[in-house]
């Protein structure tokens, strides 16, 4: 299909971006990658008069290291994420999480910042960023403001960045605990029926925290909160099996042609304890 | 004194094709890439409900829309609003109602075409379908087979009373005494899903008055240029004559290109009405409702057969879903599997019937196997499972049963003549290939260890027919047209060779192939050879490309055609060479004269000597070509043996297939690098029918699966690398010895993942697993067997 027609305005700083916003009105749209928009815009799903490239702004490309933390500009490609050393150094959820996004055409050119404002409740990156309590920095008419990662996804395709504002970075503090992501999915190229991102410290051959992502059982990614509860002590397979029978515990799961909710839930219970048995090594 | 097929020739090496150097630097001519002045771009309002009436149609808003040039609905169109042809009438009671381009007061599936605009951009025709006036009264769907077929049910045609488009019966020998003869009876019932061919290249056509003449000419992604021109002169009344139909280079079809559609249909009568060119693309979305779909057969199955695995009898009762309009072949594709069930093996008696069904879905057609997958699907599942009841080792009980390779030529209970097989060769070496009893005894291992991870073993001893084909048996059959192939080979003056073939390649690599053939036999290296293909103006003749029929039966017509070529040279080189024409030898290309080596002509001097026609003898006309048009003595049956490892994680569900062995006997073969790359894709395109594809529906006739981010196509990260092997038993029945492979790895693997998958699980309980076999299905599978044995 063909989208509708619309304006296109190429924008180098933020001040600028927040300008076009404001001009363009509610009917503006932010592109930089465009893997998930540009589709939307095909099948007129969605018909912006304005559409605002961000793509080429400083400030929002590339990874920096902040003191305790790592900052990522939002318009940092998904492949420019995943090879970053830095990245793999100090968030190596987020590097596992990327790298299981789509293929590798769309990770060269679609954006890690511009998938977590998208929001999908099936996309990858999510449920990472909440494991490793990411926060968020946004620009808008009034300033800047940060947001935690539990505040950032509200609904479906929905978090706190507003209609005139904009995604710059987010940040993650520095974590060297075992991690994995686990993706459950048909075939290589499709969006998780259900995903696992895990981070865990293990001291001692015994877990002493753990905070998990849940990707696509609820509107937005969620934490596995009784889950985490559970393994803290957790010293075997057994233990952490026993733990992760909770993975379903206040989730939202829905139904869709790959999957059915009980069938998630269920998912969700075996895929956590894979996962977490992978990042703790236990 | 006919030129031999001399070893030492093309034939039969791995060169690389000549196709894909322009493939691979994007010098493509895809037909959407063709733009002619003042072309105009028609976009299509289809219909968004699967059964309704259309209570309202005003296109007069689309006109008031920039660019926009015209518009019509079926009303507007009148006697331009042909009807999609349908070529195979397959009883004399068949119920075929008419499926206008346009539909005519009433829609019939989600995506028949309601209107069109033209206008002189793409966005501009799409933008103004929105300006179309059109609302819709619902009617009740049609969308389950057997629900179709019960008094009460809605009608998709009212006109015909009845949702039976036909039944077809088959009976060989007495079943019902075979029955009462067996111990034991095993019936299942299994779903071989509707299929969406998907090939790469979306359907593009654009038609153009060619200048002062009367000509049209259509450029079309098609599989068809040759039959598609006959049928439009026939649906739209446009001489024949004034018609050319030309194929650029094709990205895909599977069978979804061989079709007349109503959009090629549109765009010519629009072409000649407007007088001037009118172009469509469909987009991928159209793509999933507007193209023909594949597969979509209920298939009762029961096989009878004695304690000790003989097998006596076979039954098969089929519900065939038509869709909503018969195309091309609809209502054939069940019976050219109907042949098949009996496959490879020796019984009494064959009971066939199948009934087509008519639903509100998109019509279904050929899609790669045509019938075959489905025939070969119901009886290797069949076969396992009857092992299972009777405690038999699977691959035992198919060696029980098989045709051996003594007994060829041989009649199958369902009347055909295989000529040649050997399916004893082709099983040992896939087996040793395998690491079968390796494999066997790490099964044992995990069912012995309640590993979470079962392996099972999926075999798939198949055989199709191919080659479409004998026109005799296709008239018997009542389709409409032959299935002869046309070759005409021309030396030119300067010694370069044109092979004009009628088959149609769109994937497949003809023209290195047909190279190869025609240089094995007049000696002229490959790369002098250019061969003509999918253009009725510059090919006039050909029956196209479907059916693994190109080398089967094109391949003929090139070996004869190019053997007459030599025949006519040989006449005016022994006058050139002052000897009698019995004492020329030739070799590499060249005419030498018995016993005396200083006396030699080449064919390119005789093709010079031809030309100039100064001193040709007498009797014998100037220029150096030869044609040759050749109806099949017979099809052709290839075989072979598919195994498959498959690992099932029992916690998810989740299957992977571990090893694939496959090892094919398709006769002599031409390239046996393009034969292995059509075996890859044709085996990918099978598994990806066991684990992944599936079109769906609801219960209100719209497709769930529309885009193909809910179609499941697999990649190449999907699939593991195939190890496959061959055995070449030549055909006997076909002058090259070959047969066929381009469906055979689709028709052969569907199979041996589902079998591989039920033998991982038997001892859960397991008995079937419906296609595709996703993970939920299969752990669903799982959870109720389990459930049962308690």
């Amino acid at each position: 299909m063909i989208p509708v027609e619309f304006d296109y305005v190429k924008v180098t700083t933020i001040d600028q971006a927040i300008a076009a916003l404001k001009a363009g009105g509610e009917d503006s749209k932010i592109i930089s990658g465009g893997q998930s928009l540009v589709p939307v815009l095909r099948l007129r799903m969605a018909e912006p008069s304005v559409l605002v490239d961000c793509g080429a702004i400083d400030e929002m490309l590339g990874v920096r290291e902040d003191g305790g933390s790592i900052t990522i500009g939002a318009a940092t490609t998904h492949h420019a994420v995943m090879s970053n050393p830095l990245v793999q150094k100090h968030a190596l959820l987020l590097a596992q999480a990327t790298a299981t996004v789509a293929d590798p055409a769309i990770r060269h050119r679609g954006t890690t910042g511009g998938a977590l404002a998208h929001a999908d409740p099936a996309g990858d990156v999510p449920a990472a960023a909440l494991a490793l309590d990411a926060s968020f920095t946004i620009a808008g008419p009034g300033g800047r403001r940060t947001v935690a990662a539990k505040d950032f996804f509200l609904d479906y395709f929905t978090t706190a960045v507003g209609p005139d504002e904009i995604l710059v970075s987010f940040s993650i503090p520095k974590c060297d605990w075992g991690s994995h992501y686990a993706k459950f999915n048909r075939t290589a190229q499709a969006w998780a029926i259900v995903g696992v991102a895990a981070v865990v410290n293990v001291e001692g051959g015994v877990i002493k925290e753990a905070r998990i992502g849940l990707t696509n059982m609820a509107p937005t990614a969620v934490r596995a909160s009784t889950v985490e509860a559970a393994l803290v002590g957790a010293s075997s397979a057994a233990d952490i099996t026993a733990a992760a029978m909770h993975a379903a515990d206040g989730t939202r799961a829905t139904s869709d042609l790959h999957a059915k909710a009980d069938y998630r839930e269920h998912l969700a219970r075996v895929i956590t304890a894979r996962a977490v048995r992978a990042a703790s090594g236990i | 004194m006919t030129a031999a097929l001399d070893t030492d020739t093309a034939l039969g090496k791995p060169i690389r094709r000549k196709e894909d150097a322009h493939l691979l630097h994007g010098q493509t001519n895809w037909t959407d890439n063709i733009q002619l002045p003042g072309t105009v771009h028609m976009a299509i309002l289809r219909s968004p409900m699967a059964h309704a009436k259309i209570t309202k149609l005003d296109v007069s808003g689309a006109l008031k829309q920039p660019g926009v040039v015209a518009a019509y609905g079926a009303k507007e169109l009148g006697e331009l609003n042909g009807g999609v042809p349908c070529v195979w009438p397959v009883t004399d009671d068949i119920k075929m109602p008419a499926f206008p381009a346009l539909a005519i007061d009433k829609v019939r599936q989600v995506g028949d075409c309601v209107a069109v605009v033209l206008a002189t951009s793409v966005a501009a025709a799409v933008d103004a379908l929105d300006a179309i006036e059109v609302s819709y009264e619902a009617l009740p769907a049609v969308t389950d087979m057997e629900a179709a077929l019960t008094s009460g049910s809605a009608l998709v045609h009212d006109e015909i009373e009845t949702n039976a488009c036909y039944v077809y019966k088959m009976p060989c020998g007495d079943y019902e005494a075979s029955r009462a003869k067996a111990d034991v009876v095993v019936a299942r019932r299994f779903i071989n899903q509707r299929l969406i061919p998907t090939f790469m290249e979306p359907r593009s056509v654009v038609a153009a008055p060619m200048g002062m003449s009367d000509e049209i000419t259509i450029w079309s992604s098609t599989q068809i240029p040759h039959i598609l021109r006959v049928l439009l002169a026939l649906v739209t009344g446009i001489p024949e004559n004034n018609l050319r139909v030309v194929a650029p280079d094709v990205g895909g079809g599977f069978g979804g290109k061989l079709q007349c559609y109503r959009e090629e249909i549109l765009v010519t009568n629009l072409a000649k009405k407007l007088g001037r060119p009118v172009k469509w693309t469909e987009t991928r979305s159209e793509n999933m409702v507007a193209t023909h779909h594949g597969r979509d057969q209920i298939q009762d199955i029961e096989i009878a057969a004695t304690k000790d695995g003989k097998i006596l009898g076979l039954k098969v009762t089929l519900l065939a879903n038509m869709g909503a309009y018969l195309q091309i072949i609809t209502p054939g594709v069940p019976l050219l599997g109907m042949f098949m069930y009996p496959a490879i093996y020796k019984m009494d008696s064959y009971d066939f019937t199948c009934t087509g069904v008519f639903t509100n879905k998109t019509p279904t057609d050929a899609y790669r196997g045509a019938g075959r997958p489905e025939a070969t699907y119901a009886i290797e599942r069949i076969i396992d499972e009857l092992a299972a009841e009777i405690g038999m080792e699977p691959m035992e009980l198919r060696k029980k049963n098989w045709i051996t390779h003594e007994e060829f030529p041989y009649t199958t209970v369902a009347g055909l003549t295989y000529d040649t097989g050997n399916y004893e060769a082709a099983t040992e070496k896939a087996l040793a290939m395998f690491d079968y009893d390796g494999l066997r005894a790490e099964q044992a291992r995990r069912r012995a260890s309640g590993d979470p991870v079962q392996l099972g073993i999926g075999i798939s001893t198949f055989t199709e027919m191919c080659g479409l084909a004998p026109s005799r048996t296709l008239g018997a059959l009542k389709y409409v047209a032959g299935g002869w192939e046309h070759c005409t080979v021309r030396a030119l003056p300067t010694g370069k060779i044109e092979v004009v073939t009628g088959t149609s390649p769109h994937g497949q690599g003809h023209e290195t192939a047909w190279s190869q053939i025609a240089s094995s036999i007049l000696g002229v290296p490959v790369e002098d050879i250019e061969v003509i293909h999918s253009d009725t103006g510059r090919s006039p003749y050909g029956m196209d490309t479907y059916g693994s029929r190109s080398l089967a039966v094109g391949g003929q017509a090139i070996k004869a055609a190019s053997e007459r070529l030599v025949e006519k040279a040989r006449v005016i080189a022994a006058h050139q060479l002052e000897c009698s024409a019995s004492d020329l030898e030739f070799i590499n290309g060249s005419f030498h004269v018995k016993g005396d080596p200083s006396k030699s002509q080449a064919l390119g001097a005789v093709a010079f000597e031809a030309f100039t026609a100064h001193n040709l003898p007498p009797g014998v006309e100037p220029t150096l070509q030869a044609e040759a048009t050749i109806d099949p003595e017979d099809f052709s049956y290839p075989h072979g043996t598919h195994l498959a490892a498959m690992e099932v994680d029992t916690e998810t569900g989740q299957v992977k297939l571990r090893k694939y062995v496959c090892v094919d006997d398709v006769g002599i073969q031409v390239n046996p690098m393009i034969v292995e790359g059509q075996v890859h894709g044709g085996v990918a395109q099978g598994i990806a029918q066991a684990l992944f594809e599936g079109a769906e529906y609801d219960e209100d006739g719209n497709l769930l699966t529309a885009s193909l981010a809910d179609y499941l196509i697999p990649s190449a990260a999907d699939l593991p690398s195939f190890d496959t092997g061959t055995t070449v038993t030549p055909s006997t029945s076909h002058p090259l010895g070959t047969k066929g492979v381009g469906e055979a790895g689709a028709i052969a693997s569907t199979p041996a993942i589902i079998n591989g998958i039920v033998d991982a699980l038997r001892h859960l309980g397991v008995t079937d697993v419906a296609m595709p076999a996703s993970p939920q299905t299969v752990w669903r599978t799982i959870q109720a067997a389990k459930a049962g044995a308690k």
